[in-house]
């Protein structure tokens, strides 16, 4: 049984290697800092699949909310509105404590 | 032909009116849409009776359908749970809704303190097995670039204005869940049937750019 | 992948989130026949028949270069994913297309209006 990395709450960061070819972690949120809100399950890999590959091995899945100021700094229309986006677990690294939130 | 067709209206003639079948092609792109359906036909992969049906079945889906859903949820508590929980369970056993493989689906529920805002920057992704196909908007690099960052600026464009104690959650569908909205009932609307509570749901209203109200979409 | 380079790697042409594009255009028309056709041989191709995944029509079009990715219509740029990625998977052939094509093409002269 293979179990999710990241647990409800958790904080992570989305990783800033660059992209190879298609993918689904989205350009504005790489190097950001989030909330996992959600686990969604495993789903095929589309970085896979887009090139006709079986998507396999099959990654979890998780719903992360970042809060509008650790996206777009002082620029933010809100401070309690946020972007909700779903990325998978090798997009993912575990943010502890003392890391500083935002840095990209 | 769509409910959610609600074209501006101008003197002139519209150059995207629907051509007879029988045209000839007009553009190289159309001349390539009919090589590829009859060589699919002829190599087995594909019959025209096939692209007839998926064209009836896609047009079978449409925000009428996705009211239905969102006034039932508003009537029905348990049904609303089970939604919010698995909508493709609840929609196929309780509503007779097969949302297909193509994509999952999932439901949020706005509040008087949560509002959902749907997009997808990447491409365009929308729940169009519930809703059909996303308005051309959704689909335009001006909606998908701002909604993320200035989401507020946008709503209002809209003519949706949200007081700042209501949080705003603007979903970017990056993978493989499309999102329906249910938007926050609006009050006073209590004892209302289901067919009255349906007209409040537009198509703009289960995307969240717009409120659940008599005034659909515009 | 087309795009413009940045600190965290390449940003595609299609990975718009945060830019600005301006004034949001909503006026709306019903779709052509050629539209929904297109539509409909697209949601064949990536349910039913899975000749291909809808991944792989994302990375077709990512693909285009700026000018295609803006100035094709929605559904030009789906058609053209669909010969692509039909060829790609061996269902139909580059000659085999083009050949129908100018026979189309043929068929219809005198008729162009």
């Amino acid at each position: 049984m293979i179990e999710p990395r990241f647990a409800t709450g958790d904080r992570v960061r989305v990783d800033t290697r660059p992209a190879k070819g298609h993918c689904r972690a989205p350009f504005y949120l790489r190097g950001r800092t989030g909330v996992v809100e959600a686990i969604h399950g495993r789903y095929r890999d589309p970085e896979q699949l887009a090139y006709h590959r079986p998507g396999l091995p099959m990654r979890f899945l998780y719903r992360v909310r970042f809060d509008q100021p650790s996206v777009w700094g002082r620029e933010a229309e809100n401070s309690t509105d946020a972007v909700v986006a779903d990325l998978f677990e090798h997009w993912l690294t575990r943010v502890t404590g003392r890391e500083t939130a935002n840095a990209r | 032909m769509h409910d959610d067709d609600q074209g501006h209206t101008h003197g002139d003639p519209d150059p995207h009116a629907p051509s007879p079948d029988d045209a000839p092609p007009a553009s190289e792109w159309e001349f390539l849409e009919k090589a590829l359906s009859a060589l699919l036909a002829e190599c087995g992969v594909i019959e025209e009776a096939d692209i007839q049906r998926m064209m009836n079945f896609t047009e079978s889906r449409n925000p009428a359908l996705g009211a239905k859903v969102v006034a039932r949820a508003w009537t029905d508590s348990g049904f609303r749970d089970r939604l919010l929980c698995d909508a493709r369970k609840s929609l196929r056993e309780e509503m007779g809704i097969d949302v297909g493989t193509i994509a999952e689906i999932a439901a949020v529920e706005n509040s008087d303190k949560l509002h959902h805002v749907v997009v997808c920057t990447l491409c365009s992704c929308y729940p169009r097995t519930l809703l059909g196909q996303p308005p051309a908007w959704y689909k335009s690099r001006e909606y998908r670039s701002r909604i993320v960052r200035e989401p507020r600026k946008v709503l209002k464009e809209f003519g949706t204005v949200l007081p700042s104690d209501v949080s705003i959650r603007v979903l970017d569908s990056t993978a493989d869940l499309r999102y329906l909205v249910i938007p926050n009932r609006p009050g006073g609307t209590e004892d209302w049937p289901a067919h009255r509570l349906e007209a409040l749901v537009s198509r703009d209203s289960m995307i969240g750019t717009a409120l659940a109200s008599d005034q659909n979409d515009k | 992948m087309t795009g413009i380079s940045g600190a965290a790697g390449t940003r595609g042409i299609h990975d718009v989130g945060g830019l600005d594009f301006g004034a949001i255009d909503r006026s709306e028309h019903p779709l052509t026949t050629f539209e929904r056709r297109v539509d409909a041989l697209m949601m064949l191709m990536i349910g039913p028949s899975g000749v291909f995944r809808a991944d792989a029509l994302r990375r077709a079009i990512e693909s285009y270069n700026e000018a295609d990715y803006v100035n094709l219509t929605y559904y030009e740029k789906w058609v053209r994913a669909l010969r692509i990625l039909l060829v790609e998977q061996g269902v139909l052939s580059d000659e085999q297309i083009d050949a129908r094509i100018a026979a189309l093409r043929e068929n219809c002269e005198g008729v162009q209006p």
